[in-house]
């Protein structure tokens, strides 16, 4: 990058805002999908929203493509840098603007700490409902960007359900407010677009969150099973009966053996674990808790504990929030997955994968979102064995096609990014692709935005709208269209 | 280019078949615009394949849903193909194990409730005129009701659709799961755009299961101002209604009506602690069947406006006493309708239009001021020819009119009744 425009860069956001040495740009050349590297040509922490615009200005009239970053915990390689480019770290603007608690509103800057949102409105009664695992370190900007979800999700739906408004700096510098405080404005819905959208079509610097108030309530069951099959039925029955949990989670042996070793939750050591959680007014959780309880014990549940009290609670939740990282003790290395499947499919699915995992040669742990169906086999191999990390991502690859095979999707909250922009095309057909690009084009018609992520093939936004041309390479099968 | 009314006729019924093609007559007009045919296609292809005949012979499309009343919006600037979705009725799959369902656009929001009922499930969502209402034009309208209070609304229930665009791209977006973060969330850019991007041929839901109970409370009150604080505190409260709805009239005595959902048993417990959250006011058990609903407010509305206005929850109470303030010299009479979510329906009736108009712009700068919206979606026609229906004056509306651009560069579909004139 021409010095000229570093020292432009270094004047908006000042010698502390800017980073340009070698050896410090590094730190931000990969996001939670580590095995992708790119060294950035500059990183710039603006500390306003104005500093942002001027940044976004200077890239756009230089056609230089900058990559927002939050705090780098995404999995996908959504906040991979771009060779030549500038990466926006948006960590500096981490201020909670308003917080109105009679509309149950809060107003905060993108580098907000998830789990801080939720400390401000507590002494209120209030939670930040979306609660990805990784809640303590990620940003709600790279939340509203991946539309991430958590736990709680099954209940009280994800990051799209609740951001109501977002002030946003577009691709090529002018800032626009969709939504706002007050629901259902006129217009078309770009908010809801932008949400998920992965940081393709701009930069979030103010965000109106909803907050919901604490429910009377919670009350968290453990219930070991004999089989994943057994814990699956389970959750399906819990569903049909009528009961909306929080949250249903599953953990299969390895995921709790590993789980166990990091922080001695004291699980059964079982081959299925369910955590389920009810929330809401006590006299319908009681009466509902009893109903799982019997539908666990129905689906062969072995041991059934209810957690006493607040502090057991937290322990049984720690093992399963910890699960990710704790799979370091199994194995050296490892894959995580994020595909969906429709609820009743879990049995089958899990099947299929067993017996994937072990044509493959390799384990697979499992510990997911049993509610939402979405699914996060860990596909564990060991890197410095030669051969082995190709083997563990083609397993990987070929679980997502299993999910999408069996009515579901590439992805459930991680988001497409790098990693699975070349899985697009199992899910979508070539006219659903174009038709998300043509949302592409009116936001940022020179692609500056996060280029090159999400989609398998960006159009040019001055080409006539047409159908999809197979490049003759492709048809010759000499190229894949990714 | 105007293709001649033979000519366009013939192309027609070569795409769908003689008997889905017919001239309009003057009940298809649309607030008053003529149309010159209307053509039914059967499935989703059909549908594109028409948008594509329409945008190669410079035409305008109206998409009709239930198609009674095609009010919403601001008069189209030409019609020239009413294209319906009547056939496109069937519900294609309820899966209802996994609680989701795949319906047609053309598909009555009753018809498919009653589908989703065999199974003790329901879309959540209760929209105006169930029995005529299509899928396609609640979503095109963004039409819902009490229940969003538990529930959301269409683009928090909304999974996936498939879209016909002017060109003749059939697009799918979204899926059939719950969690699906794969690419841009088109579902929600569809809801509520009013049929001006693309025609919505088929959406999946998610479901819930319909309640084993049911009970509503009505709470009254002389004035609202003693119920408004009810309604926060209830919302601050950890009672968990699926429906909560402030009903004001102007001589009449407001309402704050409440709906729960679930086992019978705990029910009573809620309504306990509802009225340790109301000491002093007034409670009677409401049946289910008489929760109060907007479809009267369209009775006898020839000199009524109706809006949709939305402010905070808060602002509940200065929004009733704004219309009061402004309807009095006015002469008007008015009724609101609201959620405690700060939506609401409001009716104005006037003995002359010029009080219709005055009292939108004053009512329009105050809730600007609440930083709220006011959209008129009923008015007399020589009320409607002299405003602006959605009022909306917003930073992102070259966004739009790019967005817009994009999809329908053409300007084939619902032209001029969108926002901004999109
Ligand atoms: C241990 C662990 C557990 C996790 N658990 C979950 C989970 O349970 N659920 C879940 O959903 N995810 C989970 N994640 C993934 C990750 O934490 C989320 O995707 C999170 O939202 C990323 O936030 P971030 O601030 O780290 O964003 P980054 O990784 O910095 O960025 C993510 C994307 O957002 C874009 N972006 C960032 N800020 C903005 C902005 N202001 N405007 C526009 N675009 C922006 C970036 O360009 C990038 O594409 C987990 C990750 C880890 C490491
Ligand atoms: C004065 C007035 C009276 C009304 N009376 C009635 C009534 O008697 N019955 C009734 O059902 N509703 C009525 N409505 C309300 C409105 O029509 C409802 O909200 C209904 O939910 C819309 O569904 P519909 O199928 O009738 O759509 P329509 O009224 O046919 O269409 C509404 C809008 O959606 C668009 N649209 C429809 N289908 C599609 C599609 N598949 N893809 C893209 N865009 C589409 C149309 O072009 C139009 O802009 C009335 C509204 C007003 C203002």
């Amino acid at each position: 990058m021409h010095p000229r425009i570093i020292d432009e860069l270094r004047a908006i956001v000042g010698t502390h805002g800017l980073i340009a040495e070698p050896e410090q740009l590094r730190t931000y050349e990969c996001d939670g999908l580590t095995n992708l590297r790119v060294v950035p040509s500059a990183v710039v922490l603006p500390a306003s929203g104005e500093h942002l615009q001027a940044v976004v200005r200077v890239c756009h009239r230089e056609r230089i493509p900058f990559v927002a970053r939050g705090s780098g915990t995404g999995l996908s390689g959504g906040a991979l840098p771009v060779e030549g480019g500038v990466v926006i770290s948006l960590s500096r603007l981490n201020r909670i603007l308003e917080v109105d608690i009679p509309n149950a509103r809060v107003v905060v800057e993108p580098g907000v700490i998830n789990l801080d949102v939720t400390e401000r409105v507590a002494p209120f009664g209030y939670f930040y409902a979306p609660d990805p695992s990784s809640q303590s370190v990620c940003t709600i900007g790279g939340n509203v960007a991946e539309n991430s979800g958590g736990a709680h999700c099954l209940k009280y739906g994800f990051t799209a359900n609740h951001v109501l408004g977002l002030k946003l700096v577009l691709p090529d510098g002018e800032i626009v407010q969709l939504g706002g405080k007050t629901l259902d404005p006129p217009g078309y819905d770009l908010m809801g677009v932008f949400v998920g959208s992965e940081g393709t079509l701009g930069i979030a610097t103010e965000i109106t969150l909803r907050v919901v108030k604490r429910p009377e309530v919670v009350q968290t069951l453990l219930a070991a099973f004999h089989s994943t099959d057994e814990a699956g039925a389970a959750v399906s029955e819990i569903i049909a009966a009528g009961i909306l949990p929080a949250a249903i989670e599953m953990m299969d042996a390895l995921s709790i053996q590993a789980a166990e070793a990091a922080v001695h939750a004291g699980y059964p050591q079982c081959d299925a674990l369910l955590l389920v959680e009810l929330d809401g007014p006590a006299a319908e959780v009681a009466l509902s808790m009893e109903r799982v309880t019997e539908i666990c014990r129905g689906c062969g549940a072995w041991e059934i504990r209810l957690a006493q009290s607040e502090a057991e609670r937290m322990v049984v939740w720690k093992g399963r929030k910890a699960a990710f990282a704790a799979m370091g003790r199994v194995a050296p290395d490892y894959i995580v997955q994020d595909g969906v499947i429709p609820r009743t499919a879990l049995p089958r699915v899990l099947r299929e994968i067993r017996q994937l995992s072990e044509a493959a040669g390799l384990r697979v742990a499992n510990v997911f979102h049993a509610g939402d169906g979405n699914l996060h086999p860990l596909v564990l191999y060991d890197r410095s064995v030669p051969g082995q990390e190709h083997i563990a991502e083609t397993l990987a690859f070929d679980i997502i096609k299993l999910c999408v095979q069996a009515g579901g999707s590439i992805t459930g909250e991680h988001g497409v990014g790098r990693e699975k922009q070349k899985y697009m095309s199992t899910m979508y057909a070539e006219p659903d692709l174009d038709t998300m690009q043509l949302v592409r084009c009116a936001f940022d018609p020179q692609h500056l935005a996060n280029p090159d992520k999400v989609f398998p093939r960006p159009r040019l936004c001055a080409e006539k709208q047409g159908r999809y041309e197979p490049h003759p390479l492709e048809q010759a099968g000499v190229a894949e269209l990714f | 280019m105007m293709v001649d009314a033979e000519t366009l006729q013939a192309d027609l019924r070569a795409l769908v078949g003689a008997e889905h093609v017919r001239p309009a007559t003057a009940a298809d007009a649309i607030d008053g615009v003529p149309a010159q045919v209307v053509v039914e296609p059967g499935d989703a292809a059909e549908v594109a394949a028409v948008l594509r005949l329409a945008r190669d012979a410079g035409l305008s499309v109206a998409p009709r849903g239930g198609g009674s009343k095609l009010g919403w919006g601001n008069p189209p600037r030409r019609v020239d193909l009413i294209l319906s979705t009547r056939r496109l009725d069937r519900v294609v799959e309820h899966a209802w194990a996994d609680m989701t369902a795949t319906v047609q656009a053309g598909c009555t929001v009753a018809q498919l409730q009653r589908v989703l009922a065999e199974h003790g499930q329901r879309l959540a969502l209760d929209p105006l005129w169930p029995a005529t209402a299509t899928i396609g034009g609640i979503l095109a309208t963004n039409d819902s009701g009490a229940l969003r209070a538990r529930f959301g609304t269409l683009r928090d229930l909304v999974l996936g659709v498939t879209i016909a665009l002017p060109d003749g791209t059939l697009a799918r977006s979204g899926g059939k799961v719950v969690k699906n973060v794969a690419g841009y969330d088109l579902p929600k850019l569809m809801t509520g755009a009013l049929g001006t991007l693309g025609v919505i041929t088929e959406a999946t839901f998610r479901l819930y299961p319909l309640p084993s109970h049911v009970s509503c409370v009505r709470l009254s009150a002389s004035e609202v101002s003693a119920l408004h604080p009810v309604l926060l505190r209830v919302l601050d409260s950890t009672l968990a209604p699926s429906g909560v709805q402030l009903h004001a009239r102007q001589g009449a005595a407001p309402a704050l009506d409440l709906r729960f959902e679930g086992i019978a048993a705990a029910l009573d417990a809620q309504l306990e602690q509802l009225a340790r959250l109301a000491p002093g006011i007034a409670s009677q058990p409401l049946a289910p069947e008489a929760w109060p609903t907007a479809e009267p407010l369209w009775d006898d509305a020839d000199l009524a406006l109706i809006c949709k206005a939305s402010v905070l929850p808060a602002q509940l109470d200065a929004l009733v006493q704004t219309i009061r303030r402004v309807s009095a010299p006015l002469r008007l009479s008015w009724e609101l309708l609201a959620q405690a979510a700060g939506v609401g329906w409001l009716r104005l009736a006037a003995t002359n239009e010029q009080a219709l108009l005055a009292a939108l712009s004053i009512l329009r700068a105050e809730v600007g001021r609440l930083h709220g919206s006011l959209a008129a979606l009923h008015a007399p026609s020589a009320v409607k020819a002299r405003l602006d229906v959605w009022g909306a004056d917003e930073s992102a509306l070259p966004l739009m009119r790019r967005v817009k651009e994009q999809f329908d560069p053409q300007r084939v579909l619902n032209p001029g009744r969108f926002v901004g004139g999109i």
